[in-house]
């Protein structure tokens, strides 16, 4: 037996590649790749422990189905904030201890440091993102370009196809500010039944034009090939092919649907301490920091912001293009987690048989 | 099959028409195939010809998907390419890492498939075999059930299918098994998956071989003295290894373009190329897709190109006259 | 009583030669027999308990069953409870249920699992179980103060059901069944899909079947009548396409008819359609059938072909002789002799279609889906029971289907290549 062992052992070194220490699941595309720098990289360094980063088009429902199949393969995801919740609510995620969390430079404790809600039981914020909106430059006329949500749903004023993502969060509030809704009103017109079908009815009017995405880099995609004229994507995906491929690219911000981005560990994460470690690596101070450095998505710690953050190619000042920056935020929405954590499930399966219909 | 001297014109009209619609199908056929090629040279990232590739202006042209393949996952791409950048993209390289394990699963999977497939259909293709009909049914049948919904049943089972890592057969399998010895998310999983796929091809090409079989041959043998492994391996197999090679081609095709049972069963350990590719097309898709398409394609090429020889050797070998 | 009486045969030892034959007959059953076994629990094992087990989960959902123990036992003593009007015992121990659910984190369990049946009860689980331990008797007033939908009878119902392990219910869903007041009946016509995706999932293999049977004909006529080192070479358009990845001609597919893609650009370049007119002939139900149609395509030909081949052309030489127009020639005489190959091609092409995933998946976009990939969505969501249950009514239809075909073609006569 066991010169077969040693037999088996050597065609699977032979053979496979090699299985790596922490897995962390992202969202890929630029996003991933702004996470590897900022987060991936320095913990390298760091530690001598080996990371693997891998993709899901959302990692929150993939990370759910693993835990529940009792079968977990990553150790830490990156979701979106009412995920973050409601996950912990079903028992899928570990608690994360916050005084593991590192203090600031200047010894602020990181509860102090971290905005507020940007660090709940299960989550810690890794950055501040948000759905926005984006056309390509070259399509449109500078004084006849869209400028408001309206505008996006406004077929006769602005023809072409529109991509949206594959699901109703964030879509449906933008569909009713799209409808003239005002921001601070949105959640409590999304409550009533009347509301959602408000919201639907303007899908609909849009419905023959729209070119549904999934994975976050799809958008940027769809735009620079020319299969849409204009497409909600998150604002840093936007950004990237605007700064890294010189892509002619706008982004408007009207209308915008931000949150806070989360870091977790699932229930039987393979490797825990370890997840714990990467996370706390990550949310410090400099790491914030580093990821704004990456990528246009805004860091939830004020010591983070201290210093202007400047963008890796050493001139652009960040800020203008945070979607926390007082102009973005004129008529912009903060993602409600409470409505989404009750919401979810039967939203996003109406949302799927419209889709089918 | 020329047109007869009595046609009138009206059917030589029609003849011509058919000729054409024939060219269309083919056309349809074999186009988007053909198509991916020129496009991987694609000097810009778009997947259409753009005016310079079309004036076959040389700087319309690169090879820079092909690039890709190598620095995707590669820690220092931008590096000087010596004999250790080149070691770490065989260590390292995503595209690279994606094509060994294929290649490893489907060689396995292949073996697996052709080694129980070959016996079995020893078997059936017997006379005496009971329920023939119905043990064919069912093991033709992972061809015919919707692969999803095999894809699904494992990755229900496959997760529950646990060995203790330190028990004996854990001592064995440990390696192929995942971290916590599941099936799930694990080198034997995926294997053992493909090898399923594969085993309704490797029954139909091998029993076609043996339904030309002579069985009084083995009667014979055995008559001359032979013993059962003499019989197999010096009058069996040599008549319908062209049968069984060809049935393991497939079966290892099939391995090799499975993307399903991997994206329910596989973890993150064992992206394979399909399963890459699948990733890529969802996302964005670049030329960098269409430039493993066309490796793809060679492959394909040469594989076919090898089906058809042992096709025609075998034919031959069993005096059966070529159509 | 002639043979009676006869002496009966034995063989060189002694032995009755009709025993003997039996013995002999049945050993040789039994080697064959045992050649094919290792296979058959190699497939037993990792195909047909899998399969099984998947229709086991599509019958099975604990979630509520096991973190609602106070309302299980309640429902257990009374079977008979009126749905409409339950005591205040029931919301008792509904609250104090909904209690330990916070506590113990299985809210969105629970919550989930009367969801299938009752539409929006997730919602109001997770708000009922986050104020359970502030709320004072009478529970059933405390409750309804929160959400009057707490005094539903569907909602009763569905709790009830839940109550027991193994259920149907998730085959009524997978019907576009829902509970209402006053038991199962169809939901929603804004939540109906089910049905839905599956008749269309059947409607858009029968368009794929009939498109890959009029393109194949012509096509295997051909190869089948021409020389046969004419038909060699013009048989490697069949096999390459056929040898070649699947994703390889998805992404190819992609690449031609995208609005920027190589056929657009063709029209656009021939002056047939504006730049602003380009056509969208992919991420919808146009690209799926054309991708599916060109991978399926030479699942026809091929039996098709093999049909034809073996069709003399004398008989048709003989009808024309007799006097028949060559459309009468090929009505009445060549056409009735392919029809072995039109079904056999056929029902694969139309099995295969029905399953298909990966193409749809890449290439359908919203309305080019089809009900392979509705099971994926739901295993993503972790609707575990759910997606079974459909992929078990998927299945019924494929053997359906598959039976058909071993009836008519006979499962051994599959060939490739």
């Amino acid at each position: 037996m066991k010169k077969i062992l040693i037999l088996s052992t050597a065609l699977t070194n032979l053979a496979f590649a090699a299985q790596a220490d922490i897995t962390v699941m992202s969202w890929g595309g630029a996003y991933g790749e702004a996470q590897t720098e900022a987060f991936v990289k320095p913990f390298i360094a760091a530690t001598g422990k080996a990371v693997i980063m891998v993709d899901a088009d959302n990692p929150a429902p993939a990370m759910k189905a693993m835990v529940e199949a009792g079968n977990v393969t990553v150790d830490v995801a990156s979701v979106e904030y009412a995920d973050g919740i409601r996950l912990c609510d079903e028992g899928i995620l570990e608690p994360i201890d916050p005084a593991s969390l590192p203090a600031a430079p200047d010894g602020t404790p990181a509860m102090e440091d971290f905005l507020p809600g940007a660090v709940t039981e299960c989550a810690v914020s890794t950055d501040i993102w948000a759905n926005v909106y984006g056309y390509d430059t070259t399509k449109f006329p500078a004084d006849a370009a869209p400028t408001t949500a309206a505008d996006f749903f406004d077929l006769a004023k602005f023809p072409g196809k529109r991509g949206l993502r594959k699901g109703a969060k964030a879509v449906l509030e933008f569909a009713l500010m799209g409808d003239g809704v005002p921001a601070a009103e949105v959640y409590n017109v999304l409550s009533t039944p009347e509301g959602v079908d408000r919201a639907f009815a303007k899908l609909d009017s849009i419905k023959s034009e729209v070119v549904w995405w999934e994975a976050g880099a799809q958008p940027p995609q769809l735009l620079a090939d020319g299969e849409v004229a204009m497409t909600t994507a998150y604002n840093g995906r936007l950004f990237a092919a605007a700064m890294n491929e010189a892509k002619p690219f706008q982004i408007v911000w009207d209308g915008q649907v931000y949150e806070n981005e989360m870091f977790v560990v699932p229930k039987g994460a393979p490797n825990m301490a370890d997840a714990m470690e990467f996370i706390a690596f990550s949310t410090s101070t400099e790491g914030l920091r580093a990821s704004a450095q990456q990528i246009s998505y805004g860091p939830a710690r004020k010591s983070s912001m201290a210093e202007e953050i400047i963008y890796k190619d050493g001139k652009t000042v960040m800020a203008p293009h945070l979607p926390t920056a007082p102009e973005n935020l004129t008529n912009a929405l903060l993602s409600s987690s409470d409505f989404w954590v009750d919401h979810d499930a039967e939203l996003n399966e109406r949302f799927q048989a419209w889709l089918a219909q | 099959m020329a047109l007869p001297t009595y046609a009138s014109p009206l059917e030589r009209a029609w003849y011509y028409t058919y000729l054409v619609i024939c060219g269309v199908v083919f056309l349809f056929l074999i186009a988007p195939i053909l198509i991916v090629i020129p496009l991987s040279f694609n000097a810009e990232p778009y997947f259409t010809f753009t005016p310079k590739m079309l004036t076959l202006d040389p700087e319309g042209y690169s090879l820079r998907w092909y690039d890709t393949l190598l620095t995707l996952g590669h820690p220092t791409p931008d590096a000087v390419r010596d004999s250790s950048w080149w070691s770490t993209v065989w260590e390292r390289a995503t595209w690279v890492q994606a094509a060994k394990n294929s290649f490893w699963v489907g060689l396995w999977a292949t073996v697996l498939a052709t080694t129980l497939g070959t016996i079995a259909a020893l078997g059936l293709s017997r006379p005496e075999m009971p329920y023939r009909r119905l043990i064919m049914a069912l093991l033709i049948s992972p061809m015919i059930v919707p692969i999803i919904i095999i894809a699904v049943g494992m990755s229900f089972f496959f997760a529950k299918a646990c060995v203790a890592p330190d028990s004996a057969i854990g001592a064995i399998f440990g390696v192929f098994l995942s971290d916590k010895g599941c099936l799930a998310n694990s080198y034997l999983g995926v294997i053992v998956a493909h090898a399923v796929l594969g085993i309704p091809f490797v029954i139909i090409t091998v029993t076609a071989t043996l339904t030309g079989f002579d069985q009084s041959l083995i009667r014979a043998a055995h008559s001359l003295g032979a013993n059962p492994r003499t019989t197999f391996f010096k009058v069996i197999m040599p008549l319908i290894l062209p049968g069984i090679i060809s049935g393991a081609l497939f079966a290892f095709v099939t391995s090799f373009d499975e993307v399903v049972a991997v994206l329910f069963i596989a973890g993150p350990a064992q992206q394979t190329i399909p399963r890459q590719m699948f990733n890529g097309i969802r996302e964005a898709i670049s030329p960098a897709i269409l430039s493993v398409a066309t490796i793809l394609v060679i492959v394909s090429v040469l594989l076919l190109a090898m089906v058809e020889l042992l096709r025609r050797r075998s034919e031959r070998l069993r005096g059966v006259t070529p159509r | 009583m002639a043979e009676a009486t006869q002496e009966l045969l034995t063989t060189a030892d002694g032995r009755p030669l009709k025993a003997a034959l039996a013995a002999a007959q049945s050993r040789a059953k039994r080697r064959a027999f045992f050649l094919v076994l290792p296979l058959l629990l190699f497939i037993i094992l990792t195909f047909l308990v899998p399969i099984g087990y998947m229709l086991k989960r599509s019958f099975e959902h604990d979630g509520f069953a096991s973190s609602a123990p106070a309302l299980v036992a309640w429902f257990g003593e009374n079977r008979g409870f009126d749905p409409a009007d339950p005591p205040e015992e029931a919301y008792a121990a509904l609250v104090e249920d909904l209690a330990r659910m916070q506590v113990e984190k299985t809210t969105g369990m629970a919550g989930t699992r009367i969801n299938y049946s009752v539409p929006g009860s997730i919602s109001m689980f997770k708000k009922g179980a986050r104020e359970a331990k502030n709320l004072t008797p009478p529970f059933r007033d405390s409750l309804i103060a929160i959400d009057p939908e707490w005094a539903s009878p569907a909602l009763w119902r569905g709790m009830a059901s839940a109550s027991h392990v193994y259920t149907t219910e998730f085959y009524l869903v997978a019907s576009d069944m829902k509970l209402n007041d006053h038991g199962w009946a169809r939901g929603e016509d804004k939540e109906r899909i089910y049905l839905y995706l599956f008749f269309k999932t059947f409607v858009i293999s029968g368009i794929i079947t009939v498109l890959c049977l009029l393109l194949a004909f012509p096509v295997s006529h051909l190869l089948a009548t021409l020389p046969m080192a004419k038909s060699s070479l013009l048989m490697i358009f069949v096999l390459l396409p056929f040898w070649t990845s699947l994703l390889v001609r998805t992404s190819a597919w992609i690449a031609l008819l995208q609005e920027q893609g190589v056929v657009n650009d063709l029209l656009v370049g021939l002056g047939l359609v504006s730049d602003e007119g380009r056509l969208t002939m992919m991420y919808n139900m146009t690209g799926t059938i054309v991708a599916m149609t060109h991978v399926l395509l030479p699942f026809m030909i091929l039996p098709l072909y093999s049909v034809m081949r073996v069709i003399p052309p004398s008989y048709a030489r003989a009808a024309r002789s007799l006097g028949a127009t060559s459309w009468t020639t090929f009505r009445r005489v060549y056409m009735p002799q392919t029809l072995p190959g039109i079904a056999a091609g056929s029902l694969l092409v139309f099995i295969l279609a029905v399953g298909y995933y990966i193409t749809p998946a890449l290439v359908g976009g919203a309305d080019g889906q089809l009900i392979s990939n509705l099971i994926s969505f739901h295993m993503n969501k972790s609707n575990w029971s759910l997606a079974a249950a459909i992929a078990g009514m998927l299945l019924a239809a494929i053997l359906a289907l598959y039976w058909l075909y071993d009836r008519l073609i006979g499962i051994d006569r599959l060939k490739l290549g």
